[in-house]
């Protein structure tokens, strides 16, 4: 059963047409890569099932309820998280206290608990911040739990991004570049890991990926956009045969004289 | 390292500027305002530390920078000196041509006096020079002195010239003192401190902080066992409360008066913190809350407004009520807005509340520019805390209780979504943070505490005017709060006593005191902008017997070494 369906989706900036019917089926416990040039429209579409834009027009089923147009809270609190292009962390935050932002739906203390701290709020803060550790090991970063989450390094920011996201327990992941900036072994390690995640934790993921090794390394299904279409979809091998997106990546000439380099080799 | 022929000019510049401050000084009045405030009797006043504190800073600054031979700093130092001397040496000279006073009202002929140390023309100017050049000397020696020395010599001198500015409190606190009282009325004089006390204190304040310079927190901390630990923190805690409890009986009714002043901004400040500090909504017309609460106690327990006047305490749930509300409905239509809008929009938002307060139309209920007379004031039983000393009690428990309130907040699961609003409001509600709920709760805690300044406020004077409810007072809780530290519980005590208690004791500074903000916040952005005392965050992932452990040991080697797999 699909967990994410986009049914004609389309968002309008003024004139421009970011997304135009995106039609986009995510499997359940796949991991689904969404691929194409820059300003393509991939991080709108993200942009869009996460509650940040409303599509003018299309629905967006989750699990078989329509989410179109529901404000970020909510479509987090159905399970849906992110990570984003540019690390975006709570930086003055330590890397615990992120990850408790992260679990935010699946707490119920409110004012009154917060001031009385009472049995509950206090067995329910207790389990949060061991479940936190539990988080923080998971993706490497034991030992970590109290630094500002500005002093990780790079690469450890993105696995605290993904820690975060994980926190509040979604069925969707959506990750936005999370290889980007990285160099060859650290990617390979977000590759396995990201593996991991769906091995075992049985996360649905979407990914939008720019390398091209990352892309047909781990994706069970590609989709294409460019210009805001969706020009093709497929498994990685029929993605690499695709004269339209070896176009759309190299220009029209490119593609001709690649097609042929494809079917002789 | 700067190039050989250029230090020198560097050293001129950085005196000319040296020169120019104290020269703003002097023009602006504050030099010749406290030209009879002593520090030490006969020896040296606050108005001159005012002059030649800017020409040592600079000398100082010029000689760190120069980092070159002894010989040579030295001589820069003096050529800085000598080059802002001489900029107030123009300014004498240049005040008999012409009548600066057109112009600069307090370029007067008092100045000049006090820059030429009371002697004619020629000696004096010499003399201001002489001095000008030997404070950058000592400004340069100060840099090439071990560090240990300077520390020690910086921190002493300060203190001294802070107990030197507080004489009037420390003599009023002193006379319950008995023995010590005596020793306080040698090192005293009738302004300022006396010559051999000045001495017996740098040596005493010297000696501390140069003994405590070598030992180290951590090895201090380390030597006890979590239980000591625990019994010297309850100590210490025990002994802040005696000395708050007995705090308005030692200083007396003129300084209790000030206490409560400080306490309701300290009361504000705790609130705002919430709003600005936690939440991170630039709020300008906190001031709004603190009227709405004075007014509402006001309209409900003076006996000139009211049918059937309300006490204190039947009064205060409907004030906190009121000022909670309208923290609710400023919070709405300022929901989508961030930052400078926002600033804005309270900031007129304030005025509003001024305005309506002050308005004719609504004379008949709040009194227009007459105000509201004979509010009530908190009364348990026999005890009545009317007065300055008694409502302290009253104030101080306020400000526990809030402290208490804002701590648990802080490090709960609404105080984290108010901070991850603060960092990034999109992530946040990608989060699955409801940042309607979030930011109006920070907006209706803050007014809470903010109404219960006000109804102390209104209980204080036992009157609300809306002459009380000025912008300024915003301003100056925000000030409290970046001077104490954004975020920073401990920050707001420390910035509420800093920025109201000392202007309210250095009296001669009240006209100076927003001159005296300004350099303020300015240098505090520069050198120290997390505040005096910076937000911390509260460590959960390692229990504290672990952080104690001492540094000799090795650490345990962690599993995962790099965190990698």
């Amino acid at each position: 059963m699909a967990v994410l369906v986009g049914n004609r989706v389309t968002k309008r900036f003024g004139g421009l047409e970011a997304l135009s019917k995106i039609e986009l089926e995510v499997e359940e416990q796949g991991i689904h890569s969404i691929i194409g040039p820059n300003g393509a429209g991939k991080t709108t579409f993200f942009n869009c099932v996460t509650g940040f834009y409303s599509p003018e027009e299309g629905e967006i089923l989750l699990n078989g309820q329509n989410i179109t147009g529901l404000s970020p809270d909510r479509v987090t609190h159905l399970g849906v998280s992110r990570t984003y292009q540019n690390i975006r962390l709570f930086k003055n935050m330590t890397t615990v206290e992120n990850i408790l932002v992260g679990m935010h739906p699946l707490l119920k203390s409110g004012l009154i608990g917060g001031i009385l701290r009472d049995p509950r709020t206090m067995r329910e803060e207790h389990a949060a911040v061991e479940e936190a550790k539990r988080l923080l090991q998971f993706v490497g970063l034991t030992g970590k739990g109290d630094l500002m989450a500005k002093n990780l390094p790079y690469g450890q920011q993105r696995r605290l991004e993904i820690a975060r996201a994980l926190a509040s327990k979604p069925t969707l992941l959506l990750l936005d570049e999370p290889t980007a900036g990285m160099n060859p072994s650290e990617t390979q390690e977000m590759m396995n890991f990201t593996r991991k995640l769906r091995d075992e934790l049985g996360i649905t993921i979407l990914l939008i990926e720019h390398q091209m090794r990352v892309v047909m390394g781990i994706s069970d299904l590609i989709t294409v956009l460019d210009f805001g279409q969706k020009i093709a979809e497929g498994t990685p091998a029929e993605i690499q045969k695709n004269s339209r997106v070896i176009e759309a990546y190299l220009g029209r000439g490119a593609a001709s004289g690649l097609g042929q380099a494809t079917a002789t080799a | 390292m700067l190039r050989k022929s250029s230090i020198w000019v560097e050293a001129i510049r950085s005196g000319l500027i040296g020169g120019a401050v104290a020269l703003l000084l002097c023009l602006v009045g504050i030099v010749a305002a406290l030209s009879q405030k002593m520090i030490i009797s006969g020896v040296i006043s606050m108005g001159q530390i005012l002059v030649f504190a800017p020409i040592f800073i600079f000398a100082y600054t010029t000689a760190r920078r120069a980092a070159t031979k002894t010989v040579d700093t030295l001589l820069l130092g003096a050529l800085a000196g000598l080059s802002s001397g001489a900029i107030l040496t123009a300014l004498i000279f240049l005040g008999q041509v012409i009548n600066l006073r057109a112009m600069f009202v307090n370029a007067s002929p008092d100045l000049y006096k006090l820059l030429n140390f009371g002697l004619t023309l020629g000696p004096g100017t010499l003399l201001l020079l002489g001095v000008a050049a030997i404070t950058g000397l000592i400004g340069a020696v100060f840099h090439l002195i071990p560090a240990r020395i300077r520390n020690t010599l910086s921190q002493a001198i300060l203190w001294v010239a802070l107990i030197g500015l507080l004489r009037d409190l420390i003599m009023t606190v002193s006379q319950s003192w008995g023995p010590a009282a005596l020793l306080v009325k040698w090192m005293f004089a009738g302004s300022g401190l006396t010559l051999p006390g000045a001495i017996f204190l740098l040596a005493l304040i010297g000696g501390i902080t140069y003994w405590r310079y070598g030992r180290s927190k951590l090895t201090r901390v380390n030597k006890q066992s979590p239980k000591q630990k625990q019994w010297s923190r309850w100590g210490t805690l025990a002994v802040l409360a005696l000395i708050l409890i007995l705090l308005p009986r030692i200083l007396g009714v003129f300084f209790s008066d000030i206490l409560d002043n400080v306490g309701i901004y300290i009361l504000m400040g705790l609130g705002l913190n919430i709003v600005v500090g936690f939440a991170g909504l630039l709020d300008l017309g906190y001031v709004a809350f603190f009227a709405i609460g004075a007014y509402t106690m006001g309209v409900l327990t003076s006996p000139e407004l009211a049918a059937t006047p309300l006490t204190y305490w039947q009064a205060l749930p409907f004030a906190l009520g009121v000022a909670v509300l309208s923290g609710f409905v400023l919070g709405l239509p300022v929901l989508k807005m961030r930052g400078d809008y926002l600033a804005i929009v309270t900031l007129g938002f304030g005025e509003i509340v001024r305005l309506l307060v002050l308005s004719d139309w609504l004379r008949p209920w709040l009194g227009g520019t007459q105000g509201i007379q004979h509010i009530a004031h908190p009364v348990i039983g026999p005890l009545d805390f009317g007065s300055q000393q008694m409502l302290y009690y009253v104030i101080l428990a306020g400000i526990v209780i809030t402290t208490f309130i804002a701590t648990r907040l802080k490090d709960s699961r609404l105080g984290r979504s108010w901070m991850a609003l603060r960092e990034d409001e999109d992530v946040a509600k990608a989060m699955g943070i409801n940042h309607v709920t979030t930011k109006l709760l920070a907006f209706m805690s803050g007014a809470f505490f903010a109404g219960l300044g006000g109804t102390l406020f209104a209980a204080k004077l036992s009157s609300a005017y809306p002459q009380s409810f000025q912008f300024l007072v915003s301003i100056n809780v925000v000030s409290l709060i970046i001077i104490g530290g954004m975020g920073s519980i401990p920050g707001v005590l420390v910035g509420g006593l800093v920025l109201m208690g000392l202007p309210e004791i250095l009296r001669e500074f009240a006209e100076y005191r927003y001159l005296v903000y300004g350099a303020l916040l300015v240098a505090m952005m520069l050198t120290r902008p997390e505040g005096l005392v910076p937000e911390a965050r509260r460590r959960l992932e390692l229990h504290e017997e672990k952080e104690l452990a001492p540094l000799e040991e090795p650490q345990p080697v962690l599993k995962n070494p790099g965190g990698r797999r």
